[in-house]
């Protein structure tokens, strides 16, 4: 009914347009080993080069929804479907993804440089070309002088970016994000912000992009989908409809301001549920 | 000679690095360094003279308590045979520990591959460490014909252990996203191992080798206390043994001291390497402000 709703609100582009989901969750379930019920029933769309948070409070299950989108960890019941993606012989989906950790999760006996070619040397890419991508990539988040530096020589912010620029050197179809910009202060977090949708615009990707800050999600996103607790499950997905590029003075606008709210709502209902549920 | 390096301080836009100064140093190393080093000599050197003085002053005989001259002039005397015992339990020791590595490090990389490998052998080293070394090395003298290799044997079970728990628990630690990250690119096991668990297992595998440094030498001297076995071929444990029955109480302080001075030596060879490995990126290795 009403989740059946929302999921073909989502194949619609705030645009209008119809967009053939990059990935297709149907009756998505977790059941931890311990009992908790961390989903239940989660139908999701996501459409090609979107830009969806999952907006939630703690424990509703968005990481976790996230990591079955990424493929840790096996749902308990229904289906993620890479409709377009490379399927190996037996039949598993090959999706091009990142995923961007909350901590930097880089390897503190490597380079920036060397962190950053991982990916590539574990597909078995010759060195010369990895070496280039991933000094590519450092320099699309602005750090090309920093290639040698060892992660503890860097900030925290450096080490996200550090971090972000390991994720796109496989030039990903679906980029996912856990809370990645939650550890950081809000200066830095906000040029983070700005830079991600200058990376994201520029690109081909897509991105689902985990997140408890209503005024993150309603910055950088086309679609906001709102997750309740126990058991986790999708309870509004509302559209952005604001254009890009966003900045400073979208941070300010009106427009802003009347989409906060209506997150925000969604967020006081889902925490509602969460106390009702209980 | 005093020379200060340059303070190359670098930042970008809101992300500032650390500033990084270089600190002043003396003869290569840094200043903060050499009171580390001036005042445990100090503190030695200064126990040694009051040592010399009260031996001097109370008139106590060679044969019960030498003085640290004696000591060192008996260490420059019977040079010939001392140097050559040294060189043979240093060689067991470092070929023990060799021996250590080398097992330990592939033991525990098979237990990191399998958790029932792991608990189907582990309770089996266990017992190997908390047996002791003097309990069990009469029987691998008799076991085993040559004696440098029985001494070997012995001196390599008291090492092996904290090399093979230690690099056990650094393979199981590898940060949990990373795991999750190595999955996500499908990295296979032998990758995952090479560029991931190894690294993060190096700090916990060199703790373990300082400690196992200094247990290969006290293998080696306390199974040839056991072995008690004379001739050429005899290490510095036979020599204090064959001192103290011919009441050559200073020969037997010599052979003391260049045991503790192979595995201070020994300590600071491995802390050295361990500092130089690990410099770049291991908390252990850094030198902080506050």
């Amino acid at each position: 009914m009403t989740v059946l709703a929302s999921s073909d609100a989502a194949a619609v582009r705030p645009d209008g347009q119809v967009a053939r989901p990059v990935v297709r969750c149907r009756g998505v379930a977790k059941l931890f080993s311990n009992g908790t019920l961390a989903l239940q029933n989660v139908d999701l769309d996501v459409g090609r080069h979107q830009f969806v948070s999952l907006l939630g409070p703690s424990g509703c299950g968005k990481s976790t929804l996230l990591r079955l989108i990424a493929g840790l960890g096996e749902a308990s019941a229904g289906t993620i479907d890479w409709p377009d993606a490379q399927h190996d012989v037996s039949g598993v989906a090959l999706p091009r993804l990142s995923f961007v950790f909350q901590e930097p999760t880089l390897m503190p006996w490597a380079s920036a440089i060397r962190n950053v070619m991982l990916p590539l040397k574990l597909a078995g890419t010759p060195a010369e070309e990895a070496r280039a991508r991933a000094a590519e990539a450092l320099r699309m988040v602005g750090l090309a002088a920093f290639e040698n530096a060892y992660p503890r020589e860097l900030s925290g912010g450096m080490k996200m970016r550090v971090s972000i620029a390991r994720a796109l050197v496989t030039r990903p179809e679906v980029l996912l994000m856990d809370e990645p910009f939650a550890a950081l202060d809000e200066i830095t977090r906000f040029k983070l912000n700005n830079d991600l949708l200058e990376l994201w615009h520029a690109s081909n990707f897509t991105v689902v992009f985990v997140t408890h800050s209503v005024f993150e999600s309603v910055f950088l996103s086309q679609r906001i989908v709102t997750m309740a607790a126990r058991p986790g499950r999708v309870i509004a997905d509302m559209d952005v409809s604001a254009p890009y590029p966003r900045a400073v003075d979208y941070r300010t606008s009106p427009l802003y301001n009347a989409h906060c709210k209506r997150a925000s709502e969604a967020l006081e209902r889902a925490m509602g549920h969460a106390i009702e549920a209980h | 000679m005093p020379d200060t390096a340059p303070s190359p301080v670098i930042t970008i836009g809101d992300d500032a690095p650390p500033v990084v100064v270089q600190e002043r140093r003396i003869l290569g190393v840094a200043a903060s360094t050499w009171p580390k080093v001036l005042m445990p000599l100090l503190v030695g050197l200064l126990s040694l003279a009051v040592w010399e003085y009260l031996v001097r002053r109370n008139g106590i005989p060679p044969y019960i308590l030498p003085g640290p001259l004696l000591i060192a002039q008996t260490m420059v005397t019977d040079w010939g045979t001392l140097s050559g015992s040294l060189w043979i339990t240093l060689s067991i020791s470092l070929a023990a520990l060799s021996v250590a590595v080398l097992l330990g490090v592939t033991l525990s990389v098979l237990f990191a591959q399998s958790k029932w490998v792991e608990l189907s052998f582990f309770p089996y080293a266990v017992i190997l460490q908390v047996t002791p070394i003097v309990a069990i090395a009469p029987l691998i003298i008799i076991w085993v014909n040559d004696v440098k290799l029985s001494l070997l044997i012995c001196a390599w079970i008291v090492a092996f252990f904290p090399i093979l728990s230690n690099t056990t628990l650094g393979l199981n630690s590898a940060d949990h996203n990373l795991l999750n990250l190595f999955q996500l690119y499908k990295a296979t096991r032998f990758q995952t191992l090479l560029h991931l668990r190894l690294p993060s297992a190096l700090p916990y595998f060199l703790g373990g080798l300082k400690i196992s440094g200094g247990l290969s030498l006290i293998g080696a001297v306390v199974a040839e206390f056991v072995a008690g076995t004379g001739g050429n071929q005899s290490g510095l444990a036979y020599r204090i043994l064959e001192s103290g029955y011919q009441l050559r109480i200073p020969r037997m302080f010599a052979a003391l001291f260049m045991i503790s001075i192979s595995g201070i030596v020994i300590f600071l060879c491995l802390s050295m390497l361990s500092h130089l490995v690990l410099r770049r990126w291991h908390e252990s290795a850094l030198k902080r402000e506050n």
